[in-house]
């Protein structure tokens, strides 16, 4: 995973509220096989008109937003299905920086698998930025580390992470790579526990030919 | 000790590893895995020359995608049919169980885990599906993930976690007739918001959900992510070891007798702690139908649909605004006067064999509305399917203008060919109304599925109150 640490970027404004990743990535692109290719993609349905012309009314197809790398936007941002196809689409669109009031909870968990950085910051900040933002070309400079976003017009603020999940974006780590070197304590909870899957009735239980039983 | 919670009961005893500071490693007992949200796990598993860990425990369903009819057709549409080769190539090279669209047991993966005796209380399930919150009726700690943790749990059979805040959902008082366990979780989404849940796990409890059978627990658990919470869950009590016994992957006999006492452990212990507490009264509700495009738009079928200048808060208000132009609704408009052109009877929240029932005693004798364009029966899986046409209900269904279909996710997500088209007004038994959901420009209202059966025969939504029907789940 690319790892994070500082940006700086112009900044994208969409005034909506409990965005769901439905409109994020509708679900006739959630058939896919790979992981890339999803920023054409993101917003789809009201971002373009028939034939994928974009639709001048939606904010982020605004030319003054072109380019940018900070989305900001309303309370519960991302909410709904877990398609981490959202966040591929936001990745892969441009944005590495996400600001919120809050967020939905899988993606939330998403973005730190991916390298984007999302900010939680309080309701009356993002009323602030949001103000600001009418500004054309108004830019934000995020510093994980810090734990701060500002402007060059004097703004500051900061915002809270949990300190694991800090570091794991400043490092970029392997998650599954770090969870497996407790293979040891892995195996020694199954052979306490001993989860099992029971099947009692093969017989009775319609598998796929290929798939032992 | 101190008296611990349900939820917190689950967490300790799966805890592998655990440092002060750091999120927890915690053990998952299952893993249901379905065509939508794997793909590219398989692909970076291999990629990073990692194996399976337990495909023991893991049980992969094809049903986002599936057809609900033909299915003994070809595939058509090639992204699905792809989707679908790739499932069950990395199932056959990984050694997991799959449940195929050709399976006597095909169905969605939150219908077959329970069905099958997959999901039983005490244990974690993860799905890389948000309606993982549906298996929390059993008393399990069960939420959807994204594909990255799916790929995390392949390889470790555990996900990093953690721990989130409790929410005690009390209902109480005797649901009147004609409201259902539908109405209940809609009514609490309406009460605290889509949000309201954020950060926590949901217990529910109360006389109302005691006395909700598996099937409508399950109906109001699945709903728990529209809350925004992580997941939902009722404590296993005699109905849910009813429910479970003699089921293909539980236990049998003196292991049985062992599992129940488990599993009688796990309720709370008096006094213990909530983060937060909600209450509500059943008996004070009436049925409900959302009007706007998240399902915490809601009113109960009496009311009429808001006017946005009535909500405070500006954020609210302007969302309100765009709900009903999307949703092609006037402020003020009653909902009994919204005349609707399809009606979908089917996805997780209420496909189930009472859902079925339920809707199959309002429609018998009875005729879809001429005003209809549609109105779709899909149940949630094939073992559904086939009990309800050995009650003769698909008979009931046909015989009033009801199309009967095959078991998937169907036009919940309209990922196959049941789409809702632009435009077009649908009462869905599903669980999101977001836009574009069943389909580009459709719009959705949720509701029961005694409320869509009796919206279907009318051609908008009634007061199912004054009608004398058997208020099941
Ligand atoms: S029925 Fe709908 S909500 Fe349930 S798993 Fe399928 S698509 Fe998701």
């Amino acid at each position: 995973m690319h790892p994070f640490t500082k940006h700086a970027g112009v900044v994208a404004a969409l005034d909506r509220v409990n965005v769901d990743t439905d409109q994020m990535i509708p679900k006739q692109f959630c058939k896919l096989l790979t992981r890339e290719g999803y920023g054409r993609l993101l917003f789809y349905d009201w971002r373009y008109l028939d034939g994928e012309k974009p639709n001048p009314d939606f904010p982020l197809n605004r030319p003054r937003y072109r380019g940018a790398s900070v989305l900001l936007t309303r309370a519960n941002f991302a909410c709904g299905s877990s398609r981490e196809h959202a966040v591929w689409g936001v990745l892969d669109y441009g944005f590495r920086v996400v600001i919120a009031p809050s967020f939905g909870d899988i993606f939330y968990n998403n973005c730190f698998k991916n390298g984007v950085l999302p900010v939680a910051l309080a309701d009356a900040e993002v009323d602030e930025l949001f103000r600001r933002a009418e500004r054309e070309g108004y830019r934000l400079s995020v510093d994980l580390e810090k734990q701060t976003v500002a402007d060059d017009g004097g703004l500051r603020f900061e915002f809270q992470i949990d300190p694991a999940r800090k570091e794991s974006l400043l490092k970029g780590l392997d998650e599954i790579g770090l969870s497996l070197q407790h293979a040891n304590e892995i195996t020694a909870y199954e052979k306490k526990r001993q989860p099992r899957a029971e099947m009692h009735d093969p017989a009775g239980v319609d598998l796929t030919a290929a798939t032992p039983r | 000790m101190p008296p611990q919670t349900l939820y917190e009961k689950i967490w300790d005893a799966h805890v592998v590893h655990e440092e002060p500071g750091q999120p927890s490693l915690l053990y998952i007992d299952r893993h249901l895995i379905h065509e939508g949200t794997s793909p590219q796990a398989f692909t970076g598993l291999k990629a990073a020359g990692r194996a399976v860990r337990r495909p023991d425990l893991t049980f992969a369903v094809m049903d986002h995608s599936v057809p609900t009819k033909n299915r003994h057709l070809p595939i058509l549409d090639d992204t699905a049919r792809l989707q679908f080769e790739a499932l069950a190539r990395n199932c056959r090279e990984t050694g997991v169980r799959l449940f195929d669209m050709h399976s006597r047991n095909q169905g969605i993966v939150h219908i077959i885990g329970p069905e099958l005796g997959i999901t039983q209380p005490g244990q974690t399930i993860v799905c890389g599906d948000s309606h993982t919150s549906t298996h929390g009726a059993f008393g399990t700690l069960a939420f959807g993930i994204g594909t990255s943790e799916v790929e995390h749990v392949l390889a470790t059979q555990c996900l990093v976690q953690f721990k989130s805040k409790t929410l005690l959902v009390r209902v109480e008082g005797k649901r009147p007739q004609g409201v259902t366990a539908k109405d209940v979780i809609l009514a609490i989404i309406g009460k605290i918001g889509v949000a309201g849940g954020a950060g926590h796990v949901l217990e529910y409890a109360g006389a109302t959900i005691r006395a909700l059978s598996m099937e409508g627990r399950m109906t109001v658990c699945n709903m728990s992510i529209e809350a925004g919470a992580r997941a939902g869950m009722v404590a296993p009590d005699e109905t849910t070891f009813a429910y479970l016994e003699g089921r293909p992957f539980v236990p049998r006999g003196k292991d049985f007798q062992v599992a129940v006492d488990y599993w009688k452990s796990l309720a709370a212990d008096p006094g213990a702690k909530y983060d937060r507490v909600v209450e509500l009264r059943a008996d004070a509700l009436a049925p409900m139908v959302t009007w706007g495009t998240n399902p915490g738009m809601v009113t109960d079928v009496t009311g009429a649909v808001p006017d946005p200048n009535s909500f405070s808060d500006p954020v609210d208000r302007q969302a309100a605004a765009r709900a009903l132009e999307y949703m092609g609704l006037k402020p003020g408009t009653k909902l009994v006067d919204i005349p609707l052109d399809r009606v979908f009877i089917g996805s997780c929240t209420n496909s189930r064999i009472e859902d079925l029932r339920a809707a199959a005693r309002v429609v018998a004798g009875k005729k879809v509305a001429k005003s209809l364009k549609q109105a779709l029966v899909v149940p949630g899986s094939r073992v559904v399917k086939a009990q309800a046409e050995k009650e003769g209900l698909d008979k009931v269904f046909t015989a009033a203008g009801f199309e009967w279909r095959d078991a998937g996710c169907s036009m919940c997500i309209g990922m196959n060919d049941d789409v809702l088209p632009a435009g077009e007004r649908c009462a869905s038994t599903s669980n999101r109304n977001f836009e574009g959901r069943q389909g580009k420009g459709g719009r959705t209202h949720l509701v029961s599925p005694i409320m869509a059966a009796a919206a279907a025969l009318e051609g908008h939504f009634v007061d199912i109150r004054r009608w004398d029907v058997d208020g099941a789940e």
